[in-house]
């Protein structure tokens, strides 16, 4: 069962290593977004400080977005896909393993480099320490749900609008309870509670999400 | 004739189009006269309340509409799982037919929410669990609808729709209580079924009204999903059948 995960994984990553510039600019939407904030606003520390763990959030929130529509996509055009599906594993698994490699892609980059921005959010160390783990712990939920959303909407027209438009509402969990922790620890009450349910939320997502993602692929390749 | 009476048998849109034919009237009719009924009592009888004054009336549209936009949600959801479980014609046909009604339901209790709260709070808008779960919901809605009018197979529509709201009907409660956590400000519920804190006859108002919006939902819906059956089943024999004997 592992093996299918890994492979499947193994697999997704080459395929990813050899397209690099669609990690980076993913990455790099996420660094000008919320370089934006600042321009925006204005640049008084005290109100930075504030804003720092909703504008990553939500920044990080669209940064996954950006790459959830090709999660499918370029599987389906070349046939992979009902390959996939007609192999003797379950469907489920593969999803699995293929939601892991776009979290491997798309959210773990986004938690190493988010210290750096809240760096430039004037946020404590114990702060960004948090803001990092939130974004660990949160991502692979928004790769999960944001699964669902892009078998759902696979070979739609304006797919990627509809795919924002069904996913969002469903991040807000995760983007509540991400921004919550950071927001938590720099108020000095503690994030530990906002983690632990963040925690759970991943752990749900990862585990029934691709049993959902996979029902949407069976009547998106009927 | 003899034969006992089969449910099933309205699973089939060329049985349930006539069925439903019939029942409209009756729900339009009945709809009308709770909400007669219901808008005498909550306008004219009801006692002012002491704090609030009149504008509090606002509550014999507002309660219900939320009640209405929860449920509806969730009587899609039991269609789509009805349909995915079954592979049933019907069942997404009526989860269709009812979204654009929950949408509007959702959409009235946020209005209303509105107005409500400029006199009482000072501000047509807080970011407050209820009023943000209550525009999640409508946000959920849309997407529901926005899903199944870019799909152009009906059957993918119906199934795809179905797994989003499935999805979604998980998603609620969890929704729910993290924006809860998040903030409140909203009253709690004035109505619980061991004790309520209102005067009878406003209960019974809102009762009245939330009859009506339901009588007046299942009649729009009914309505609604014989112009889908129609369309989807233009090719069917019983369709041009009741269109050549509605012709003659």
């Amino acid at each position: 069962m592992l093996k299918i995960i890994f492979s499947v994984i193994a697999r997704d990553l080459q395929l990813a290593m050899r397209r690099q510039a669609d990690i980076v600019s993913a990455l790099f939407f996420f660094v000008i977004v919320v370089s934006l904030f600042p321009l925006g606003i204005g640049p008084e520390t005290d109100l930075l400080r504030k804003l720092a763990p909703g504008v990553l959030w939500v920044a990080a929130l669209l940064a996954t977005m950006l790459s959830l529509p090709r999660l499918f996509a370029d599987d389906h055009r070349d046939g992979t896909l009902e390959q996939l599906a007609l192999s003797p594993y379950p469907l489920g698994l593969i999803v699995t393993g293929k939601t892991i490699a776009h979290w491997l892609v798309s959210g773990l980059p986004l938690a190493l480099i988010a210290p750096i921005l809240g760096v430039q959010f004037d946020l404590a160390a114990d702060a960004l320490w948090v803001l990092t783990l939130t974004i660990l712990i949160g991502t692979p939920a928004l790769s999960g749900i944001g699964a669902i959303g892009a078998a759902l909407t696979l070979g739609l027209r304006g797919g990627g609008v509809l795919l924002s438009l069904l996913v969002l509402p469903l991040y807000i969990p995760v983007l509540i309870f991400g921004a919550g922790a950071v927001e938590a620890t720099v108020s000095g009450l503690g994030g530990d509670g906002h983690l632990s349910l963040l925690a759970a939320m991943t752990t749900a997502a990862i585990g029934f999400a691709p049993w959902a993602s996979a029902a949407a692929l069976k009547i998106a390749l009927e | 004739m003899i034969d006992r009476f089969n449910l099933y048998r309205f699973a089939s849109p060329a049985t349930f189009y006539p069925l439903a034919g019939k029942l409209i009237p009756w729900f339009a009719a009945a709809g009308v006269l709770f909400g007669l009924v219901g808008l005498y009592i909550g306008m004219l009888v009801a006692p002012t309340d002491f704090q609030q004054g009149e504008g509090y009336r606002i509550i014999f549209i507002h309660v219900p509409t939320s009640w209405m936009s929860m449920f509806i949600y969730l009587v899609m959801a039991f269609w789509a799982a009805i349909g995915l479980a079954f592979n049933t014609r019907l069942s997404g046909m009526m989860a269709q037919a009812l979204a654009p009604t929950g949408a509007l339901m959702a959409f009235l209790s946020l209005w209303t929410g509105a107005l409500w709260g400029k006199p009482m709070w000072g501000t047509w808008w807080v970011w407050d669990a209820r009023l943000t779960s209550e525009l999640i919901l409508l946000f959920l809605y849309i997407g529901y609808m926005a899903l199944v009018a870019a799909i152009d197979d009906p059957r993918r529509a119906d199934k795809a729709g179905g797994i989003l709201l499935l999805v979604g009907v998980v998603n609620i409660p969890i929704i729910y209580f993290s924006v809860k956590w998040w903030n409140t400000l909203h009253q709690g519920s004035s109505v619980n079924l061991t004790k309520s804190s209102m005067a009878e006859i406003m209960l019974w108002g809102m009762l009245l009204m939330a009859l009506a919006f339901w009588m007046y939902a299942i009649a729009v819906a009914l309505a609604r999903v014989r112009t889908l059956m129609l369309e989807r089943e233009r090719n069917a024999e019983w369709v041009r059948k009741m269109l050549s004997e509605e012709n003659a």
